[in-house]
């Protein structure tokens, strides 16, 4: 939801407008605060700057857990919540009183996209997100459709020590990326200088992803989670421009 | 105003104070006002390698805190007119360096300086930070090794997000200078060699500089490597000086020297 300042035509200095939004969902599964929070811990730490005040969506439901309490850990953990998503009406109620929206169907949230024109209620979130069938036995998930949205492209080397990261999108670097350094995409990461340092594409969950570099000396490659380090990597790519991609959750390196 | 010069490198060792010296030397001897300032509050080296070191009554952190003026603590170098020197306080730590302070300092010294050397710390904490954040213009020293090269990739990283220039949406001009270089050693693939640095940190190369006993012996006697003709450091030094003002001068002591008949039968 945005507000759009109008001066000229408009004779409301207020307006509302629809408009589709990808959030990451939290799903909770645990009542275990603790367990939540050293959960949490472990995952923002492996990409800071990736959670760092990122708005999610809670879904609380099978977990019975305090809002209030969720809501201070994931603040705690630079993470911002933003509504609950199908509360039953206890968690509702919670949610309304910590400041947080609610959201209870997603057909909602599609048919307000369809009627983007129309000024949408107060206190509903619009927000696309799409539900991802349970596969995992984690207490903590997140999930979150990577709708493909703008690429970003970097036009300096990417330095030992930096992080660059195309959230919802691909990532394409004209330099080289250092050793030390790292990039990651939701979707594909392209490199037309030499790929010395870590490079993770399909952040997000994407398995389709694909990191493409015009030499290869990566220290780590990984897509959707899967990963090589550098040891593994055959000497038959190694220096060589390839791509890399997933086959049968397989990484694999092929020559270009 | 004067162009302000940082010489960094993150790791230590690299040389960065010995090109402090003899490339804020070699400007002055251009004929360019040039001061050097020594960052390295707490582990002064800069007033050895210019013996100056007797000479330093008032120091930079001095003239942050107020305690005397720019006048006071300048040290102008016996040897060459226009050279002139900032050493860093041996008792205090790097917390003396504040941005408002440094800033002031410096910009007092723009007034009258055509070139100010600020010559780093190692590492990329405080002291590192406040010798870049000013800067117009990097020169990073890099030794022909993997750890070295890192660290400079590094500090060009931070030299592009967390300078002044950065901050206003400029670049900061930025040089190679490849120190203690041993082209035997690159031959026989035991160092890294120019292309291989040039290619992994991807800016211009302003010089190369070969090992030499001379360094040494120079910081010992407090005589900037420069001011040594028979040097080849020394001679490397005065070449990148003339290429950092303009000149087309051709890249010395990169290849390994071909042995004469003579030497090979020597064994040397």
């Amino acid at each position: 939801m945005s507000f759009s300042h109008n001066t000229a035509t408009s004779h409301e200095a207020v307006e509302f407008k629809g408009r589709m939004l990808t959030l990451s969902v939290l799903r909770l599964n645990t009542a275990d605060i603790n367990e939540i929070g050293t959960l949490l811990a472990s995952k923002v730490q492996r990409a800071a700057e990736f959670f760092r005040n990122m708005p999610v969506l809670l879904d609380v439901a099978a977990s019975g857990v305090s809002l209030p309490a969720v809501i201070q850990i994931l603040k705690q953990h630079g993470l911002v919540p933003v509504a609950v998503f199908q509360p039953d009406a206890e968690v509702a109620s919670a949610a309304v009183a910590a400041g947080l929206g609610v959201i209870n169907d997603p057909r909602a949230a599609k048919q307000a996209e369809a009627a983007a024109a129309e000024p949408v209620e107060t206190g509903n979130q619009v927000a696309s997100a799409s539900e991802q069938p349970e596969t995992k036995s984690e207490a903590v998930q997140v999930t979150a459709d990577a709708a493909k949205v703008a690429t970003k492209v970097v036009q300096t080397p990417v330095r030992s020590g930096q992080q660059v990261y195309a959230r919802g999108g691909d990532l394409v670097v004209l330099g080289a990326v250092s050793p030390g350094a790292e990039v990651l995409a939701d979707g594909n990461i392209h490199i037309y200088g030499a790929l010395r340092g870590r490079a993770l594409a399909g952040v997000q969950g994407d398995n389709k992803a694909r990191i493409f570099c015009s030499q290869l000396g990566a220290e780590l490659v990984s897509i959707a989670g899967c990963y090589k380090i550098s040891e593994d990597i055959s000497a038959r790519v190694s220096g060589r421009a390839v791509h890399v991609f997933l086959e049968d959750e397989r990484l694999e390196i092929a020559p270009l | 105003m004067a162009k302000i010069i940082v010489v960094t490198s993150g790791k230590g060792g690299v040389g960065k104070t010995t090109t402090s010296a003899s490339f804020a030397t070699g400007l002055a001897m251009r004929g360019h006002k040039t001061v050097v300032i020594d960052f390295d509050v707490g582990l002064r080296n800069l007033d050895l390698i210019m013996g100056c070191e007797r000479r330093v009554v008032f120091d930079f952190v001095n003239v942050i805190s107020k305690e005397s003026n720019l006048k006071q603590a300048l040290i102008k170098d016996k040897r060459i007119d226009n050279l002139y020197v900032l050493a860093a306080s041996q008792t205090r730590d790097k917390d003396a360096l504040t941005q408002a302070g440094v800033g002031r300092v410096l910009e007092e010294l723009s007034e009258d300086f055509d070139y100010i050397v600020c010559d780093s710390p190692a590492g990329i904490e405080k002291g590192a930070l406040m010798a870049m954040y000013f800067a117009d213009e990097a020169i990073v020293v890099t030794n022909p090794e993997v750890s070295s090269v890192r660290d400079s990739d590094r500090v060009l990283g931070i030299l592009s997000s967390k300078t002044r220039r950065a901050e206003k949406g400029e670049m900061v001009k930025e040089h190679l200078i490849l120190t203690r270089y041993v082209p035997e050693r690159v031959e026989q693939g035991e160092m890294l060699s120019v292309d291989d640095v040039c290619e992994i940190l991807a800016i211009p190369l302003l010089g190369v500089v070969p090992e030499s006993t001379d360094v040494l012996n120079a910081s010992n006697s407090g005589l900037p490597v420069i001011l040594q003709d028979e040097s080849k450091a020394g001679m490397a030094y005065n070449d990148l000086i003339d290429r950092y003002l303009g000149e087309d001068v051709p890249h010395r002591f990169v290849q390994a020297e071909k042995k004469g008949f003579l030497n090979r039968l020597m064994g040397k």
